[in-house]
């Protein structure tokens, strides 16, 4: 199944498996939104959306649309 | 004397750049702008060992050399132009020592330029509560440049990188990655046509929208020939280079560094916790602002009161010490009420940069886009959007400017639109000069009646601008696409040098602004003011002394119903009247008639103006508020500013579109009149609805 990181829940934590190229933006890859990075969902606004993430120490918010284009795999602590 | 060394500062934004232009230069340091653009341009002097200086450049943030910004392209524009008179010597990366793995994404590529290149690892005093462990030498030498380890927050390391610079020559400038991996062919291709240019350099100039000056251009004619990829293909082989660069770093710091996770000790977890959590979060940002605006006003009434006095005593010693004559009565009736009017606002303007510069510096306005960003979105606009609207309670102009990093064109355009409606600091002289006059005093809660009023007035400028945002976004068809990441930075204590250093050059840079365009305003109409056309004015004296023949006055109440009249006769008195039907029914005279039409070049000239037309008209030097204070209304007798018309006028403010500054700078970041024009005509149309609706229903 795919898994998408907007399905992330508060304080869960996963690795990014791929980035859908053409609907993400060059500048979040830079930032560090890269396939095989661990992400984790540090803090959700109300419905969910922005998501404050932490991927690979970078921290940063985006929106819930932004993130469908981010599969992931969950690691299982 | 031997030529400066010209340094670029660059880094990621939040690195602390600034921070370390601030060391360097400390006062030396000027703000500017960079030609036909409004990015904002720091530039300092440093000196440094055995006498060479240092020519420093604050350029602004930026993730990488894939620009997507104006302020990014500035980056761009200057390391590609060997012929800029700012092309640094050296370039000195400056990084955040918790976030390398990121920073050097942006090193790499400027490496790859072949620029003399100093990795300043800024934060150092952060490395131990973290855990990280970094070995410098191997770093150096996987990296091929010289490493400065710098805590500009305990001034360490700033005088050994101040040696680096003045050492730069010997920097390598060897690239670190081989740019022709990202694809062979192709970048083969590119080298057998431009044998003598930087592999990388072509790149860049391929893949961005750079503008050179003329004299660069033909260095790359030729280059559009080999635009022949696709933009999807360009932006996949952006994508690769980014891969491969991540692939070199984490190579690097898998050896050079070490973060060791059981000694991190981190209080942004527990801080995110509560300031971004879905209630308190929310309640938290409400009770800031509200104890902004309490200080304000609470810190500022002393100052206040004292510079208004002095204003006024400076004005009555000049009338003593000098002799009487145009030249002494222009002084001290003209100017100096004029500038009065200006400076006596110091302390708040000065107070409220102060407080946008500390919730800017300590990340908590990230934390208000995250928050915000849902709400924001409803009515059009982005998270992002409330830092221009915040922003803008200090000064329209830099709050437009600072929609830049909005990525979506219609939630930024709507926000260049709706941000004059947030009340900047030269309504601040309007509102409380007429709140001290018509909001009694006393207090709720122990809240002041007079700060609640002002808080209102807040309310209703990020209101309308909500309420308008919403219309605009039903009414434009703009189809853009959406994206949105903002950087969550670590919570910091603010520098105070920082911090002091912004709103000195902020506070400095409005009065001066500001007193220009007041000075000579003041002028201007006290010459409109003490002179008047025909016979009316010329036999002034004998018309006063007949019509109030019959009743005795003293010399004192003969001067003053002189003077009064000589005003009403004047040129200022004509056009005034003139208009006065127009605005009569807002509740206002012909004085503040006058003072409206002359703030419309600017807001804050308001209450200069009025200064100035009632130290003409009356011959006891008063201060501002007292003057005002004994105005009384020419038809229903009692005082002028009641409660009826204050509430009319500040409402006129609130909505009114005062500002030639913002229309330009409007018209700049939209390329069109239409959007300023715009702007001018409806909000202005809508000042003059809501005020005579106020005062048709108050009076
Ligand atoms: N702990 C620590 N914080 C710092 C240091 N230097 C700067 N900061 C903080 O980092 C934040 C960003 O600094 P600034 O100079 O504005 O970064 P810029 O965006 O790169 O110009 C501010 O809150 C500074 O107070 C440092 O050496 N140590
Ligand atoms: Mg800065």
């Amino acid at each position: 199944m795919n898994d998408t990181l907007a399905n992330l829940k508060r304080g869960e934590s996963a690795i990014i498996t791929d980035v859908s190229s053409e609907l993400i933006p060059l500048k979040l890859l830079e930032m560090g939104c890269l396939p095989g990075n661990h992400v984790e969902l540090v803090q959700v606004a109300p419905f969910a959306d922005p998501m404050y993430l932490n991927i690979n120490g970078s921290h940063l918010a985006i929106r819930k649309e932004t993130a469908i284009h981010i599969l992931i795999e969950r690691v299982h602590e | 004397m031997s030529k400066q060394i010209n340094v670029a500062l660059i880094g990621n934004p939040n690195t602390g750049k600034t921070s370390v232009f601030n060391a360097l230069t400390g006062l030396n340091q000027k703000v500017g702008n960079y030609p036909g653009i409004t990015v904002e341009k720091k530039e300092g002097i440093c000196r440094l060992p055995r006498g060479v200086k240092a020519h420093i450049i604050d350029l602004p943030g930026t993730y990488s050399l894939n620009a997507s910004s104006l302020d990014e392209n500035v980056v761009i524009e200057l390391l590609l132009n060997k012929n800029d008179k700012d092309f640094p010597d050296i370039a000195a990366v400056v990084s955040d020592v918790e976030n390398l793995k990121r920073n050097l994404l942006l090193f790499t590529q400027i490496k790859d330029l072949q620029i003399p290149c100093l990795l300043v690892i800024n934060m150092a005093d952060r490395m131990r509560r973290r855990g990280i462990t970094l070995d410098i030498e191997y770093l150096e030498k996987q990296l091929e440049t010289k490493i400065v380890l710098v805590s500009t927050r305990k001034q360490e390391g700033i005088t050994e990188l101040k040696q680096q610079i003045t050492n730069y020559k010997e920097l390598s400038t060897k690239p670190c990655l081989n740019a022709s991996e990202i694809d062979p062919d192709y970048f083969n291709r590119l080298r057998k046509a431009f044998p003598n240019q930087l592999i990388y350099k072509l790149w860049l100039v391929i893949t961005q929208d750079v503008n050179f000056g003329k004299t660069n251009r033909n260095e790359f004619d030729g280059v559009a020939n080999f635009k022949t990829k696709s933009k999807g293909d360009l932006k996949r082989l952006q994508q690769k280079e980014t891969i491969k660069r991540y692939q070199f770093i984490n190579d690097v710091l898998k050896k050079g560094q070490t973060i060791d996770r059981s000694q991190a000790k981190d209080l942004r977890t527990q801080f995110d916790r509560i300031l971004t959590h879905k209630v308190w979060g929310y309640l938290i940002f409400f009770l800031i602002l509200l104890t902004i605006f309490q200080a304000i006003y609470d810190w500022s009434s002393i100052p206040m009161d004292f510079i208004d006095s002095t204003f006024a005593s400076l004005s009555e010693w000049i009338k003593n010490i000098f002799p009487e004559g145009p030249f002494t009565s222009l002084l001290a009736e003209g100017i100096i009420p004029g500038l009065g009017g200006i400076v006596i606002f110091i302390p708040q303007i000065a107070f409220l940069f102060l407080f946008i510069a500390v919730l800017e510096e300590s990340g908590y306005m990230s934390r208000v886009v995250f928050l915000m960003d849902r709400v924001m979105r409803r009515f059009g606009l982005s998270g992002k959007s409330i830092v221009p609207l915040i922003s803008g309670t200090a000064c329209a102009i830099p709050a437009i400017m600072a929609t830049r990093n909005i990525e979506n064109w219609k939630e930024r355009l709507i926000t260049i639109l709706v941000t004059p409606f947030t009340t900047c600091s030269a309504r601040l002289p309007v509102y409380l000069i007429i709140i001290a006059l018509v909001i009694p005093e006393g207090r709720f809660l122990g809240l002041s009646y007079q700060a609640l009023t002002l808080m209102l007035l807040y309310l209703i400028g990020f209101g309308a601008a909500i309420a308008s945002a919403y219309l605009l976004n039903k009414i434009l068809k703009i189809k853009s696409k959406t994206f949105f990441v903002v950087e969550m930075p670590n919570y910091k204590l603010p520098l105070f040098k920082n911090v002091a250093l912004t709103v000195l050059e902020k506070t400095k840079s409005f009065i001066f602004g500001a007193g220009k365009i007041i000075l000579a305003i003041s002028i201007v109409l006290w010459i409109l003011a003490s002179y008047g056309p025909g016979k009316q004015f010329k036999n002034a004296e004998k018309i006063v002394k007949t019509e109030y023949a019959s009743e005795h006055l003293t010399e004192d109440e003969f001067q003053q119903k002189l003077a009064s009249y000589k005003l009403e006769h004047s040129f200022i008195g004509i056009t005034g009247r003139a208009i006065e039907p127009a605005i009569r029914p807002l509740g206002y005279d012909w004085k503040i008639g006058i003072a409206i039409v002359s703030s419309f070049a600017a807001r804050e000239v308001f209450v200069g103006t009025l200064a100035t037309i009632y130290s003409v008209g009356s011959d006891q030097e008063e201060t501002i508020k007292n003057r005002m204070a004994g105005e009384v209304n020419p038809i229903l007798g009692g005082p002028l500013f009641n409660f009826a018309s204050g509430i009319s006028l500040l409402l006129f403010y609130a909505f009114a579109m005062q500002c030639m500054s913002t229309l330009a700078i409007v018209k700049r970041e939209t390329n069109s009149w239409k959007w300023p024009m715009l702007q001018l005509v409806i909000m202005t149309a809508l000042a003059y609805i809501v005020a005579l609706i106020a005062y048709q229903f108050l009076k």
